[in-house]
């Protein structure tokens, strides 16, 4: 197979693009930089969600609580051991910064990859609506349990979290996330994520573990949704609980429906489309010029999400860019009474 | 020590005894109908030998272990493949990929190697890809590779899900209705394909079947089941004159010869 190194090349293209970014962002407005670091945090979160919710046809609610949780233990882990490792890896020099950084990732990452076991295993015994009020349910614990920690500052938020995170940082992590999650499922191993999704009957009797297939989804999922939290608290160096609330799941649900469930291109399109238009709204809402009520609307994120979903739903049910079939009409059975014969 | 053995397998919903103390026996390479007018529990008999349903009584031996409490998908591995009343195909999935998903038991490599896209992996992925062509080609169904298996017609579909089944490389295949739906002719090149299956890949099919002709046409022996209770089993003529199975099958199917 001639290119059969192609995904390995576009990543290292990717990184090597990061990073020239990178080296010119002191060039750019810090709002844009701003913006830019959370189109890349945004794609991390709806491509890891689109592995659980796209590729895997479990229905979770509950990203947003993965990222507090990757953002809080992230943000502790630098904040109370960093200059203690800082000084283990050799002073402030920029390359043990990026070690330090990696760790506290890391860190952040693997606590929420914990996590996603614990929701995984539910997951195990509910479908549709009801695994997804459940882990709706996770997510809000989460940030009550915050709320109430006052060692990461509990309502009043967390502050002075070191500013570590770069352009570089962000997109590389994206590329490696898309990178990840597209050579996993172009792979026969990968393809037991897609048969649990369409057939769960029908891949138990294939002699697929469809048990394990959910939970690595999950873990996998919940993984990088933590490493994106510890980018966003590294970037912001303030969070508090309330920035990871059930909005925030919402609104990564809906990057993964709006790039069509299941298409890891289109779901990182969605995510880049999704996060200018939020921003550019906030503009929007101060246009002195619009009438009381567009401004109003452009001011409140559940209704712009509503009016996308239902446009949605009308014009292009499968995503934007989204060529799956639907499934339901799809459906190949005679009519039958019992749902395993 | 037969291949699969059912003792005194009884399978209760509630208050419905769905099937009856069935014992029921099948050597390698044989190949058994098994008939009964409808919801007398031969479905059922499936669920409870693939692991889908666990019987309320009595045990079930494949080559001399029980199967009691296992998984669907390690029945599968230990060598008992299924097709579903209902096609169960994988609808999102190409053709291909509806036959390389059943060979995910027997990968040596998992998640990491997929994302490292080590050499053994492609070295993997190729041989898995060569197999999976070979199988399609034997029945017909290589021209339709890239094809979403929705497109296929009806035939082709229940014919791709006795491939995707013999891909998980069994030795008891068994198949429920596989002719339900399927024209005259297409129940012809069913009862050849059957047969082919049996001798070209030497394992034993347990065929659920209404159509009287394709069971009577090609099965060694059949058991009949009517209520969850199994009231005859014998060869096709022996089942043919059996009074029980004439007085069960009555003003339901009337040509059973
Ligand atoms: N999961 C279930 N819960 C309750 N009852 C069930 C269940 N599965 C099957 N039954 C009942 O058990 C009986 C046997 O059903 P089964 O599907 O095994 O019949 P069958 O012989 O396959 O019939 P058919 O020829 O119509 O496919 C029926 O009365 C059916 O309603
Ligand atoms: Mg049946």
């Amino acid at each position: 197979m001639k290119y059969r190194h192609a995904k390995k090349f576009a990543l290292l293209a990717a990184i090597i693009l990061a990073a020239v970014a990178s080296y010119f962002s002191s060039a750019i407005n810090s709002y844009y930089l701003q913006v830019l670091i959370f189109i890349g945090i945004n794609v991390i979160l709806a491509v890891s969600l689109n592995l659980i919710n796209g590729y895997t046809g479990q229905f979770s609610l509950g990203h947003a609580g993965f990222m507090a949780i990757g953002a809080y233990v992230a943000a502790w882990l630098s904040t109370e051991h960093g200059a203690g490792l800082l000084k283990a890896f050799g002073g402030t020099n920029p390359f043990a910064i990026g070690a330090l950084f990696i760790l506290v990732l890391l860190g952040g990452g693997l606590a929420a990859a914990v996590a996603g076991l614990i929701v995984g295993v539910p997951s195990l015994r509910l479908k549709g609506d009801y695994l997804a009020i459940v882990t709706l349910g996770f997510g809000e614990i989460i940030r009550v349990v915050i709320q109430n920690t006052d060692a990461v500052g509990g309502p009043r938020g967390y502050s002075g979290i070191a500013g570590y995170t770069t352009l570089f940082w962000t997109w590389a992590i994206a590329a490696l996330t898309i990178y990840l999650v597209v050579s996993l499922i172009d792979s026969t191993y990968g393809r037991g994520f897609l048969t649990v999704r369409d057939d769960e009957i029908a891949a138990e009797a294939c002699g697929i573990n469809t048990t394990r297939y959910k939970v690595i989804a999950f873990v996998v999922g919940a993984f990088f949704a933590g490493v994106a939290g510890g980018l966003y608290a590294h970037s912001t160096t303030y969070i508090n609980p309330s920035g990871f609330d059930f909005q925030k799941s919402i609104e990564i649900v809906i990057m993964v429906i709006l790039g069509g469930m299941g298409s890891t291109a289109g779901v990182a399109a969605a995510a880049v489309l999704l996060t200018v238009l939020l921003e550019y709204l906030r503009f929007v809402s101060g246009y002195e010029w619009l009438p009381e009520l567009v401004r109003r609307i452009a001011q409140n994120r559940m209704i712009i999400y509503s009016l996308v979903l239902i446009a949605l739903m009308l014009l292009r049910p499968q995503g934007l860019f989204g060529a799956l079939p639907r499934r339901r009409s799809t459906r190949i059975s005679k009519p039958a009474v019992d749902p395993l014969a | 020590m037969g291949l699969l053995d059912l003792q005194k397998c009884t399978v209760r919903f509630g208050g419905l005894t769905a099937v009856s103390e069935l014992n029921l026996s099948l050597e390698p390479n044989d190949l058994m109908g098994l008939i009964g007018p409808n919801g007398a529990g031969k479905t059922t008999v499936f669920n409870i030998i693939t692991g889908v349903y666990q019987p309320s009584d009595g045990q079930i031996t494949f080559e001399g272990k029980r199967l009691a409490g296992l998984r669907p998908n390690v029945v599968t591995s230990r060598g008992i493949a299924r097709t579903f009343q209902n096609i169960r195909l994988f609808p999102t999935l190409s053709v291909f990929d509806n036959v390389r998903a059943a060979f995910n038991l027997r990968l040596r490599h998992g998640a990491l190697h997929a994302v490292t896209r080590t050499r053994s992996f492609y070295r993997e992925e190729g041989e898995v890809d060569r197999q999976v062509r070979e199988l399609l080609d034997i029945f017909h169904l290589g021209k339709c590779c890239e094809v979403g298996c929705t497109g296929l017609s009806y035939g082709d579909q229940r014919r791709l899900e006795i491939v995707r089944a013999l891909a998980t490389r069994p030795k008891l295949l068994l198949l429920d209705e596989p002719a339900a739906g399927m024209n005259p002719r297409e129940k012809d090149d069913l009862m050849k394909l059957i047969q082919f299956v049996k001798e070209k890949f030497q394992i034993a099919v347990l065929l659920v079947e209404h159509d009287m002709k394709v069971v009577m046409g090609i099965c060694q022996r059949i058991a009949v089941l009517d209520y969850g209770i199994k009231i005859a089993e014998g060869t096709p003529a022996e089942i043919r004159k059996n009074p029980k199975v004439i007085e069960a099958y009555l003003g339901e199917e009337p040509v059973l010869l």
